[in-house]
């Protein structure tokens, strides 16, 4: 990544599109599936994600030349449990609903994919700056793939749009859309539609048996996230 | 008696941690393609998630509730499961070498799987007992082989298919749990029917 100095904007803008964790890495699959029942919720889940990355990405890259190389995995997962907590307390006592709604994968986001995978793969080896451009771009993307997987699955499981109605009563709703098997359908046409658009480029070599990771995203994470991802 | 089946069979088929509850998608949906290192990843997982339990629920309940900091769950537990599974892997390695072969490449990866985290979390959050606890978390485990199990079967059948070109590699598999999912969701109300 770091090959020919990449500019700032190429480095915002990487996480959005052309490296979108969740479309086109396929990192961070549970909370993408789980909590995408409706647009609001996937924006919350995508917002509060984006703030811990952030977050773990500044403390990361300060402290990359103190934290020992073989205890760097438990160091990061401190730090990002650090800021998962934080945002856990304030979600907890101004959106409290969103709290709910979010449950479990909130504490989740500390064994999020993709923000181990950040801190390891551009955090660990980058400026203070462009960790916190990296953050807020891979931050942009994963939220801009959890709306629009809540915005399908809502429209079409529930019939709304952000809890407002769009289609009239009469119209009959796809419930599966709102229920686990829906998600997974949901997540596989969307990456299909990529697929097609940009002609297999983006994903063909991103499938998931990349053999130096046998545990798919896990294993990039706590062991090469850096040769994966290439 | 009863309510510790009716637990067990809630946790493997009515809310299968995998495919109604999303918990450990990325190991699912990366090892399930080799029927070996699917269920030796099952093995380690179900190995650290009783593991963890059983660390995390004292800690739980006798150090962080009666000192008023619960808020430090989160860092606790993936501290404890961090160390766990550096412990774990460590003594398998001097004791029993061949376990270690077979199980070894597993064990650091298990550390971000959101099932460990997730099981230990859910089952302070329904606040089970110890003793419930362990069965929960027992299910889960198991919950987690059963799918992989069946997914990996599903899995080669569709390897072997024709599938669109735009379709082809993650989606389709995206697309086979989908299916899978729904066949599950065929358990709910089975605990309710029999023990209910």
């Amino acid at each position: 990544m770091a090959d020919k100095k990449p500019s700032k904007l190429k480095i915002l803008t990487a996480g959005i599109i052309k490296e979108n964790p969740v479309l086109v890495l396929i990192l961070g699959t549970c909370p993408t599936l789980a909590v995408t029942t409706s647009a609001i919720n996937g924006a919350g889940m995508g917002l509060a994600a984006t703030i811990v990355l952030i977050g773990s990405n500044l403390v990361i890259s300060l402290l990359k030349n103190i934290i020992p190389d073989k205890v760097r995995i438990p160091c990061y997962i401190v730090v990002i449990a650090g800021f998962v907590t934080v945002i856990q307390m304030l979600l907890q006592a101004f959106v409290p609903s969103l709290y709910e709604a979010l449950g479990i994968f909130l504490p989740l986001i500390v064994v999020n994919c993709i923000i181990l995978g950040r801190a390891e793969a551009f955090a660990s080896k980058n400026t203070v700056v462009d960790s916190i451009l990296d953050g807020i771009g891979m931050g942009i993307g994963f939220t801009f793939a959890l709306i629009i997987m809540g915005v399908i699955r809502e429209l079409l499981g529930f019939g709304t749009l952000f809890g407002i109605q769009i289609f009239p009563d009469g119209v009959p709703t796809v419930a599966i859309m709102g229920l686990a098997p829906g998600g997974f359908f949901a997540y596989g046409c969307i990456i299909a539609a990529i697929n097609k658009l940009t002609k297999g480029r983006a994903i063909k070599k991103k499938d998931f048996d990349c053999e130096n990771c046998a545990g798919g995203c896990e294993g990039c994470a706590s062991a090469q996230k850096g040769e994966c991802a290439k | 008696m009863t309510g510790f089946i009716a637990i067990l069979i809630t946790a493997i088929f009515v809310e299968n941690y995998v495919l109604s509850k999303f918990l450990a998608i990325c190991s699912f949906l990366g090892v399930s393609k080799n029927l070996k290192s699917a269920m030796g990843m099952s093995v380690a997982v179900i190995f650290v998630m009783m593991a963890a339990t059983a660390v995390t629920w004292p800690i739980y309940y006798f150090l962080l509730e009666p000192n008023n900091l619960s808020y430090l769950q989160t860092i606790v537990f993936i501290l404890v499961i961090a160390a766990l599974v550096q412990f774990v892997e460590m003594f398998i390695k001097k004791s029993s070498p061949s376990l270690y072969n077979a199980l070894g490449i597993y064990l650091p990866l298990i550390t971000t799987n959101c099932a460990v985290l997730g099981a230990v979390v859910l089952n302070i959050t329904k606040s089970y007992t110890f003793a419930e606890s362990m069965v929960n978390t027992l299910g889960a485990g198991l919950g987690y082989m059963v799918a992989m199990f069946l997914f990996n079967g599903v899995r080669s059948k569709v390897d072997n298919a024709d599938v669109p070109a735009s379709f082809k590699g993650v989606p389709i598999t995206l697309c086979a749990a989908s299916i899978v999912s729904i066949s599950f969701m065929g358990f709910t109300g089975l605990v309710n029917g029999l023990f209910g």
